[in-house]
This record gives C-alpha cells, structure tokens and sequence, in this order.
C-alpha cells in the first residue's frame, strides 16, 4: 500500500498557487488571508509528515501507481522531512514579513508565486528519481525569477538577469549529465541507480564518475560552492527582504540534493567509485569559507553582508559533509537549521536598518541616527552572535558539533584552523559593521529614514527567536538528526525500500 | 551515423558555450539556445541510435526503440522554450532599465560613478 504522506507537502502549495491566481478577483486581503491559510496548512502537514518519518520509516509514493523503477517515485525519510518542515516554518515568517512591509503591494501574483516556489522546494525535497528533480528544479526557479525580480528597479533587474543565466547554463548541465547516467545505466530512479551502481563495468567507471561531477558542479551552482558562488551576493543583496529570506532555503537545497544523489549513488556499495566527492566538497568547502569571509570583510552594505554570511554557512555545512562521518552529518544538519532560520532574520534586519537609515540605506558609512536605533542595536548585536557562532545562541552548539565530529579526521588540523579563524574574522567583521552602522552617528544631517514597522520587527523577532528556542531543544533536536544521520548512512534500506513498493491492486 | 550526430551535439555545444561566454545579451541567449538544443539531441541518443524500430509494444515489431529519452526530450523541450522566451523578456527589460545590453551592466557603474565623482568635485 503506497503512502499518501509523501505527496501531500507537494499537492498543497500547487492548488495554494491556483487557487491564488483566482483570488486576484477578490484583492489582496482575501489573497494575503489564503496565502496564510495555505502556508500554515503547509506547516500542520509537515509536522504530520516528519511525525510519519520518524516513527514509519520511509513513505513511498507511486505516481501513477506505476512500480518502481518504472514510475516516478516519491520518498519520505527523515532528512526530506526535517527539510520540508524547515521550507515550511521559514516560508510563514517570509510571508508575515512580506505582508508587514507591503511587498505583495509591488505587483501582482506574489502570493501565487509563492506557493508555486514552495511546490517546487517542496517536490524537489521529496522526489525520487533524477529527471523528476530536474523539472521540479525547473518549477522552483521559474517561480524564483518572478518572486527575485518583484518589484522591479536596476539593480534588481541587473542580478537577476545574471542568476537566470548562470541557472539556465545549470540546468543544460544537469541535462547533459542525467543523460550520460541514463545512457550508461538505463534508469534514472535513485535508488535504482545506486542499486545498479555497483555492477557499471570498469570501462564505463569514467564515464559515470564524469556524470556525477557534473551533477556535483549543478549542485554546487545551487549551493554557490566556490568557484560557481559569484551570482548570490548580488542576486540576494538586491531583492526584497522577504524574497532573501525564503531563499535562504535555496542554497540548501543544493547541499541536499548532494546528500540526497551523490550520498545514495557513491555510498559504500558503490564499489571502486564509493566516496567519489567527499574530499572534493571538504576541501572546496574551506576554500570557500574563506571567500565568504573576505566578502563579508569587503561587504559595501549589510544585505551583501547577510548574502556573504549566507555564503559562509554553506560553506561550513559543506565542510560538515565532507567530514563524512555520521557525527559530522548530524552535527551538519543541526547547523543547517540554525543557520538556514538565522541568516533569514539577518535579511530582514538589515532591510529594516535600511529602511530606519533612509537615503544611507544599508551601506555602512556612519550616518545620522535612526529610529529605535537602540531596539535595532541589540536585534544586531544577537543575530550577529547567533550567526558568527558565540556562545550561548544556536550558532555555537553547531559549530561545536561539527568541530567535535571533526576529531580524528586526517585533516583536522586544516579543519579546526579554518573553522575557527573564519569565526573569529567573521565576528570581527560583524563587530566592525555594527559600530558604524549604530555608534558611529553623524550631526551633520538630519535623518530621514522612516520609522520603524512595528509588525515587521515584530516577525523579525519572532524568527531570532527561534535561535535561544534551538538551543534550549538542543537535545531533542540532535537526538532527531542522529537518526536521520543513521537513516542516511543506511542507504541500502532507501533502496529496498524504493525497488520494494508494490502498486495498488485497484480491489 | 555515430559520427554525424556526435559531431553535431560537439558543434553546437562548442558555439553554445561560445556564445554564453559574450558579454552581451543577445548572444548569450542564442548561446544558450544552442546548448539546449545540444543537450536534446544528446538526450535522445542515450537511448541508443535505431532507425525504423518500434517505440510502443505491438506483436509486428521485431526490435524495440527507447521510448523513455523521447519523453524525457519533449519535457526538456517545453521547459527550454518557456525559459528562453522569459530570458528574451529579461533581456529586453534590462536593456530598457540599465541603457545597455550588457550582461553584468558594467558601463552603467562606471557611468554613474563618473557622475558622482563629477558630482562631488563640483560639491567642492
């Protein structure tokens, strides 16, 4: 008997999306209560969905009732689950932050879009096969364009014009390369793939290992590894807040499809080509992390400043994976919960500063004082502690995490040293921009920045405060991410479990 | 026949990332025309190259083509046209907001930093 749990996180954004476009008749009060309505339907079903994970092992959907390998398939695990329960819980302090700042005002059908770009994460979290990923890719950045673009203006036009590109040359590479796995394996279901992987003869072990690196170049774009990361900061730090919030979710979404495809297909039964990208992403991971430092060093304006700092923690969990380890994965995913939540709320803050600032806006020059500069201040002296990774918000248990899984490693020495020193330069940095943005005032001016939203500080608030709510769950949520660790090392049992569902008889 | 159609997917992949790799957006759009319709003709390959074979099961047919990559191609197709036709949209956009065509926009900083340096020496 075939799961529905699977399906329903897919379904419901969708028909939340169309639903929306007729909502239009309606203006936008029906449009923002639907819209609401929807996303917090969204997060009821995904609690449902992690509570059926941990408990039922993995939900397989058959699309069409056709068997796999055969059909296309929809997994529930543990990971996909804590990804769309994340997607969904960020997507509603988006939303509410959205509505606070009248974004939604800009142009029409952001609402819709919205929707459609949780479908896309969505299905993209839970597919089973490789070709369904693409076209839900497809999905996810269809809607991006339109939600990065809205609102329109020059900067915004300039870096999304350069994200759609690089995502089109992206997606004629994941073509080229689920090709090649196709031709040489004949299936493009994962778990049937990694079941097959094994029996690829010598002469074509090139040939499969030149997909999977080509697979891992479509990833890292998503994920902006080095060298593929030059569009986010312009990208992120010109669109709207709400927009940079949800799209914190997108880098990670990368770094789960590598989970997802290279951790199923190069796991140890693999045979000679087992392991294949691991060293690769832990050193690209440093490598990375030390850009993203100097860019947060370099950073003109908080919001480039909050897209570098994004930047930095993709590269830390990257590192995490490519410790390779089970402690490591966990570890890895506690920090992407955190970090994910917390770079979000670093967006917002720093549209909010920008919007106290008036003509300064976000770049740090010393300027006259804002509004509530005080309430401001301390709102950016915690995200900066919870990001940078001081102790006692979230930030630090995850770092510490992965450092402590890092103990043993062959290159530990080279993990702890870049770790560490991108932390300290980080808080420097952070320290740096803080001190002018909130003591470094100006008499000469008067200001003229707005006053403060009150209802989007509010939801600001609220998602920082999901960081203090981290640690205090730390131990529950570790305890959640050990077992998707274990769930996740275990592939062979995502394989069975896929090749072993049988299709409803119809009686 | 190999030969002929691995030459062509190499060809077009060859001027696609040509084209992408312009500095302008007309090119790069072309270019990446050109890449999807490498990528699609390549696509249908991986299932092997038959001439005159059956893709559907039917008792006449003596040897079978692969239904799955045309499929796959026809839902690569829909998508390449619907995003080729938006980035043409973009283009255009760009070209109307920043006053060139220029992938990265890069004459527009320089322009409006000669003007606010200009500004500034004229504030002095």
């Amino acid at each position: 008997m075939s799961s529905v749990w699977p399906v329903l996180p897919v379904l419901l954004p969708l028909i939340g999306g169309i639903v929306l476009l007729f909502c239009r008749l309606g203006g936008l009060p029906l449009q923002r209560s639907v819209s609401l309505l929807f996303t917090a339907g969204l997060i009821i079903i995904t609690l449902k969905t992690l509570f059926v994970a941990t408990t039922a092992g993995h939900q397989v959907y058959l699309l069409g009732n056709w068997p796999a390998p055969y059909g296309i398939v929809l997994v529930l695990d543990k990971l996909s689950a804590l990804m769309v329960l994340l997607t969904a819980v960020l997507s509603i302090f988006a939303l509410l932050y959205a509505i606070a700042q009248d974004t939604d005002k800009q142009g029409e059908d952001f609402h819709s879009l919205f929707q459609i770009q949780l479908f896309g994460l969505n299905g993209a979290f839970l597919t089973g096969d490789l070709f369904n990923l693409f076209v839900f890719f497809e999905v996810l950045l269809l809607a991006s364009y339109g939600l990065l673009l809205h609102g329109g203006g020059r900067l915004r036009t300039r870096g999304g014009l350069q994200y759609v590109v690089i995502n089109l040359i992206a997606s004629s590479l994941f073509l080229f390369a689920v090709g090649t796995l196709y031709g040489v394996l004949g299936t493009l279901n994962i778990a049937d793939l990694a079941d097959k992987m094994a029996t690829v003869s010598a002469d074509d072990q090139g040939i499969v290992a030149a997909a999977a690196l080509l697979l891992l170049v479509v990833f890292g774009i998503k994920a902006a590894i080095f060298p593929l990361y030059l569009w986010l900061p312009a990208a992120y730090a010109n669109t709207s807040a709400a927009v940079a919030a949800l799209f914190a979710i997108m880098t990670k979404l990368g770094l789960y499809a590598i989970i997802r495809v290279h951790g199923t297909l190069f796991s140890e039964q693999a045979g000679p080509l087992a392991d294949l990208h691991i060293d690769l992403l832990l050193w690209l991971g440093m490598l990375t992390l030390m850009l993203a430092v100097f860019g947060v060093f370099a950073a003109r304006g908080l919001k480039e400043q909050a897209a570098f700092l994004i930047l930095a923690s993709v590269a830390t969990l990257l590192v995490g994976i490519g410790i390779n380890n089970s402690a490591a994965l966990s570890a890895s995913l506690y920090y992407l919960v955190h970090s994910t939540l917390i770079g979000a709320a670093m967006f917002l803050l720093a549209d909010l500063v920008s919007q106290g600032r008036g003509s300064y806006a976000d770049r740090l020059r010393s300027a006259p004082a804002m509004s509530r500069a005080i309430l401001l201040g301390s709102l950016f002296l915690i995200s900066a502690i919870a990001i940078a990774g001081v102790p006692p918000l979230s930030g630090f248990f995850g770092k510490v995490l992965i450092l402590d899984s890092a103990i043993g490693h062959p290159f530990q020495g080279w993990i702890f040293i870049t770790v560490l020193l991108a932390s300290l330069l980080m808080m420097i940095a952070l320290a740096r921009s803080g001190s002018i943005l909130f003591y470094q005032i100006s008499d000469e001016e008067e200001n003229d920045g707005a006053a403060l939203n009150a209802k989007a500080a509010a939801v600001m608030m609220a998602l920082l405060m999901l960081s203090p709510v981290l640690v205090v769950t730390a131990g529950p949520v570790t305890m959640l991410t050990e077992q998707i660790a274990e769930q996740v090392s275990g592939s062979q049992a995502y394989i069975d479990a896929v090749l072993g569902q049988t299709a409803v008889t119809g009686k | 026949m190999e030969w002929i159609v691995a030459i062509v997917i190499g060809v077009m992949t060859a001027s696609g990332v040509y084209l992408v790799l312009r500095a302008r957006t007309f090119p790069v759009v072309l270019g990446l025309t050109l890449l999807s319709y490498a990528v699609n003709v390549f696509l249908f390959t991986m299932g092997r190259l038959q001439v005159g074979q059956a893709a559907i099961i039917s008792p006449d047919a003596h040897a079978y083509t692969d239904p799955l990559p045309q499929a796959l191609v026809l839902t690569a197709i829909v998508i390449a046209f619907g995003m080729t036709a938006f980035l043409i949209v973009l283009a255009l956009k760009a070209r109307s907001e920043l006053g060139n065509d220029h992938v990265d926009g890069l004459s527009y900083v320089a322009e409006e930093q000669t003007v606010k340096s200009r500004q500034m020496a004229g504030d002095r």
